[in-house]
């Protein structure tokens, strides 16, 4: 096996692992990060010459701690002491049922505790559980990358002054506490999905798959929750269309008119047993198992005539009711228009102008509507304000087209 | 670790008597679970007196040093693990006061 390689599949397999053990041990994020960037520095300079080693995994953290060991000795740091003072390092195994006792856990929650503002959450999950380094991070979010340096670091101090606790949530606290971690997750998924920002690709794949490598890893720690595997799910049954959903002129291709055989068959298939395997538990799904649900329907069907529209209006519904977001509502009445037809769709839409005016994707919606019901003029005004406001370029050229090719 | 808990307050009346009754059932069990250190309620901010003795003159000047739309109306400090435990415990805590806190730890 070429040495690179090696390399890279152990910071993909190791990173948040070493990360974590060496929290732990020495009780701070900083000195773990940076003694973890450290190991995987002379993993780079030794492994061409010495050969990689036959555990990188305990070379890596065995390296990393004395790494650490030598960075507290220089900074003078009683090492019992540094660890008592900084981090509460909660030794006892995670109370939830089915959590698997795993330093990454641990991790995972510090990173996205509801103490940190979302975009620390999600800058500091990346770096620390997800291995990338600040300049990749401040890329993927537009930022500077000393601003998104400075964000990384007060969020590191933020958790040793406040005592943010290394640990795993009660088992009270922990539904809340996994949908913190998944709304990161989320967010870093359709950042990637739908990536915004004129001068970016439209669909950001390094983010995506990452977005998913974390949310495995989150599916293995925690394999009974019902909303780890549903987010899994989304994720891959969005992923699977991902190339058939841009044209080779960087267009949006919207879901009726895409080439189906262009779909991931090994993710349409993964994505739609994790649906099942969750319909078998009998427990009743939360949002995004409806979601994922919602795509399983879709990526059944061979050919966009054979849509189980009344199935998915029917988990819609459902979804309604867990989360009666506007945005929801909007993608119901999109449904709806395959069902009921664009006239009753288009009522529905219109109940929501108050809470969605500003939003790209309920002007798109609403002129789609006018356009199939002859309304042209209003249906290019609904499409000037959704090509105003979209940020997406694959979406703002589907949109122009539309519009343009208005009678 | 001690933490400060500071109540946040819009109005310039003070609690209800009902707010008195929960705030004080409350820091009777916060007592009782080993958590309390001090807690006080503080008068309307244009009681206030601002002191600057820095240049060896003491100054007085009457008000609070920011006129502010809202203020420091009163605060606890709770002794907790970490955050988590002091986290719930300013969550009872605004529950109760019925108005917004603020959790800083101390140094």
């Amino acid at each position: 096996m070429n040495v690179d390689d090696a390399v890279g599949r152990a910071h993909r397999a190791e990173w948040a692992r070493v990360v974590a053990a060496l929290t732990k041990r020495f009780g701070d994020l900083d000195v773990a990060e940076e003694a973890a960037a450290e190991a995987f520095a002379t993993a780079v300079e030794r492994w061409p010459a010495d050969g990689v080693p036959p555990n990188p995994g305990a070379w890596l953290t065995t390296t990393a701690n004395r790494k650490a060991i030598d960075r507290l000795r220089r900074e003078h740091k009683r090492l019992d002491k540094q660890k008592e003072a900084v981090m509460l390092y909660d030794g006892d195994p995670p109370e939830p049922v089915g959590a698997i006792d795993d330093e990454r856990l641990r991790l995972v929650f510090t990173c996205c505790h509801p103490a940190l503002a979302m975009e620390t959450r999600v800058a500091l999950t990346l770096r620390m559980v997800g291995g990338l380094t600040v300049p990749e991070i401040a890329r993927a979010f537009l930022v500077q990358e000393s601003a998104m340096g400075r964000r990384i670091t007060r969020a590191k101090d933020k958790i040793r002054a406040a005592r943010i606790p290394y640990r795993v949530p009660s088992t009270a606290d922990l539904p809340a506490r996994v949908s913190g971690v998944l709304a990161v997750l989320f967010l870093v998924f359709n950042e990637g999905y739908l990536a915004t920002g004129a001068g970016t690709d439209p669909v950001r794949q390094d983010l995506t798959a990452e977005a998913i490598r974390l949310t495995r890893l989150i599916r293995v720690l925690l394999p009974d929750d019902g909303e780890v595997a549903g987010l899994l799910a989304l994720m891959l049954l969005t992923e699977a269309r991902r190339t058939a959903r841009v044209s080779a002129s960087g267009e949006l291709v919207a879901l009726g008119e895409q080439d189906r055989g262009a779909w991931d068959q090994h993710l349409v298939a993964e994505g739609q047993r994790l649906v099942l395997e969750r319909i078998a538990t009998g427990i009743a799904p939360g949002r995004y198992q409806l979601l994922a649900a919602i795509n399983a329907v879709h990526t059944s069907a061979r050919d966009v005539r054979d849509t189980d529209w009344s199935q998915i209006v029917a988990l819609y519904d459902r979804l309604v009711r867990v989360d009666p977001s506007p945005i929801v509502a909007l993608n119901r009445a999109v449904a709806v228009a395959e069902l009921d037809g664009p006239d009753v769709a288009l009522a529905a839409v219109d109940r929501l102008d108050s809470a969605l005016t500003g939003y790209h994707a309920y002007h798109a919606a609403r002129a789609d509507l006018l356009r199939r019901l002859g309304r042209g003029p209003e249906a290019r005004s609904a499409y000037d304000r959704a090509i105003e406001l979209a940020g997406n370029t694959a979406e703002t050229a589907y949109l122009t087209r539309r519009r343009d090719q208005l009678a | 670790m001690q933490y400060l808990v500071s109540v946040i307050d819009e109005r310039s009346n003070s609690a209800t008597q009902e707010e008195m009754t929960a705030i004080r059932a409350f820091n009777e069990r916060v007592q009782a679970a080993g958590h309390w250190v001090f807690a006080g309620g503080l008068a309307d901010p244009s009681t206030a007196t601002v002191i600057d003795n820095r240049g060896g003159e003491a100054l007085f000047t009457d008000g609070p040093f920011v006129e502010t739309k809202e203020f420091l109306a009163g605060f606890w400090v709770f002794e907790a693990a970490d955050l988590d435990v002091a986290l719930t415990l300013a969550a009872e805590g605004s529950k109760h006061c019925n108005r917004k806190v603020e959790v800083r730890p101390f140094l």
